[in-house]
């Protein structure tokens, strides 16, 4: 879908007025994968509303990325219950099974693995949200398997 | 053992996840005057359960006796304290609950419009919860004007603030606003809003259904009632326990330790940490330890380096930036406790950071600036060495 199409749609569901701004983000967000600066002009231009005030948004939320990201946003808690239970091991396993570090997307394009604050399931960490996904009790070994699977559904060769 | 005595102990209470009618708890609240209302919730002496406690009775007075066109009551569910799960729990488990605390609310301000502000971490809860809110929306149709809808956030622990969540809901920065205005007079889009706490909201539901003085007789004289804690950490049976208010941490330790407790941390990232020596002192309630519920135990195979350095590098992220008490502040003590660890600054550096945690306290914005010495304090006192060494 083209960016300005995209955008007419995200904003004919969501409303045009000032308030809806964080929903016609978050739509296009899941819809194109990212918040690029061209994105963000044509909501400012379409909504009436500056750009800065639209990038302002924007980039206060951790959730609405203004920087490319992979097909599937990694993000293990990083809170004290889930590091207790050993969520560096995790991420470990993570990365080097994606040959990444934190913060970084596969060459392919298809992950994005990050940390995040507290994801609310501290009684079964250490967890991990894959896009809207929330996996607990992770081992090493069980992250992994979650991503292969993923990669499967995709149909990636390794 | 243990186990017996905290099922008794739900069960003495046993309110917010008791299974009861909404609807037609809904309808006869419905029937109770807005004034009378107030006065029960007053007699109860019902508290936000989120953290910051204020009464629930006054909120919802001030909020009814604004002028507005148009009135908006709120849901609170961005849970991002770490540590609290519980809001999370009760959507999931009894959302109708929640929304027919909601209208009661409604009814009782006069507000024709309510949302639920829903944090984006939990963004997979929202079409079971969209579809609950429609099977509501139709049903209570003809028997009040009011219609509820989703907010989605999206990864902001300041949006927990209500004015922040206000702004985030108007689609700007989720930035504190300045108080007053209260947003029980200009809330959202300048107009009268009540933000409740997801469980408050269903507590007012339980007290309209089981009478106010059933409500007021749990608890202790200043913590009136009940609470649902997340228990996590260095616990044999992490979760979620809905217990009376004013328990001490002594009690609370026998019953959910793991037999080697050091310390617990009430009430999250900003809360308090309590040292083994003052848990037969110390009370979860107002008139000790408030909490929204969050309760971490550690034990002593524990660095409590390593649990305050997790919170100030929390606190740096989530900080929203706009004033420069808590966006310095943060920055300030986690490079304090690291150069003092390693020796790059004596140990008396953390004397200098405590007293700049007193400037936070006093000239943050909000409750996030103005909280973040809570754990730094309590941390550093109790485990001075650990921090040092």
């Amino acid at each position: 879908m083209s960016i300005s199409l995209s955008v007419k749609t995200a904003i004919e569901e969501s409303g045009n007025s000032r308030e809806n701004l964080m929903s016609v983000l978050q739509i296009i967000r899941s819809d194109l994968g990212t918040l690029s600066p061209a994105i963000l002009t044509e909501v400012a231009d379409q909504m009436g509303l500056s750009r800065a005030d639209v990038y302002g948004t924007a980039t206060f939320y951790s959730f609405l990325e203004t920087t490319p990201v992979g097909k599937y946003s990694i993000r293990i808690c990083r809170s004290i219950s889930c590091d207790m239970k050993n969520k560096n091991a995790v991420r470990e396993a993570l990365e080097n099974h994606l040959f990444i570090k934190k913060g970084e997307t596969t060459k392919d394009g298809m992950f994005t693995l990050t940390e995040t604050n507290c994801l609310g399931h501290c009684h079964e960490g250490p967890v991990m949200l894959v896009n809207d996904e929330i996996h607990t009790e992770l081992t090493p070994d069980s992250a992994v398997k979650i991503i292969e699977e993923i990669r499967i559904r995709e149909g990636v060769d390794e | 053992m243990t186990r017996e005595r905290i099922s008794k102990m739900q069960e003495k209470v046993n309110l917010i996840f008791s299974e009861c009618d909404s609807m037609e708890l809904l309808e006869q609240a419905l029937k109770v005057e807005p004034q009378q209302i107030l006065k029960m919730l007053l007699t109860s002496s019902l508290r936000g359960r989120g953290g910051a406690g204020f009464l629930t009775s006054l909120k919802w007075k001030f909020a009814s006796e604004a002028d507005g066109n148009r009135k908006f009551v709120v849901a609170n569910a961005d849970e991002g304290e770490p540590g609290t799960f519980k809001d999370r729990e009760i959507l999931d488990k009894v959302p109708c609950k929640v929304l027919a605390g909601m209208a009661i609310c409604a009814h009782t301000i006069g507000a024709r419009e309510g949302y639920i502000y829903l944090r984006g971490e939990y963004n997979y809860m929202k079409k079971s919860l969209q579809q609950k809110l429609d099977e509501f929306n139709d049903k209570i149709k003809n028997m009040l004007d009011f219609t509820i809808s989703i907010k989605s956030g999206s990864g902001a622990y300041v949006c927990g603030e209500e004015t922040a969540l206000i702004e985030s809901m108007e689609g700007k920065r989720g930035e504190p606003r300045n108080k007053p205005p209260y947003p029980v007079t200009e809330g959202y889009l300048g107009f009268p809003t009540v933000v409740n706490n997801v469980e408050t909201l269903v507590y007012v539901a339980m007290i309209m259904k089981h009478g106010a003085a059933h409500f007021a007789s749990l608890g202790t004289e200043k913590s009136k009632g009940a609470k649902v804690f997340s228990v996590s950490g260095d616990t044999p049976i992490p979760g979620i326990y809905e217990l009376e208010m004013g328990m001490n941490l002594a009690e609370f330790v026998e019953l959910f330790g793991d037999g080697d407790t050091k310390a617990v941390q009430v009430g999250g990232a900003s809360g308090f940490c309590v040292p083994r020596r003052k848990f037969a002192e110390t009370i979860i309630g107002f008139e000790g330890i408030p909490t929204g519920g969050s309760m971490m135990l550690f034990n002593s195979s524990r660095s409590m380096y390593n649990v305050l350095h997790n919170y100030l590098e929390f606190f740096c992220e989530e900080s929203c930036g706009q004033c420069t008490p808590c966006r310095v502040g943060c920055q300030q003590l986690r490079n304090g406790i690291e150069a003092v660890k390693q020796r790059k600054l004596p140990p008396s550096h953390l004397d200098v950071l405590s007293k700049m945690t007193r400037t936070m306290k006093i000239a943050s914005k909000c409750g996030l600036g103005q909280s973040v010495p809570n754990s730094f304090n309590s941390i550093v006192t109790s485990f001075k060495e650990e921090i040092i060494y």
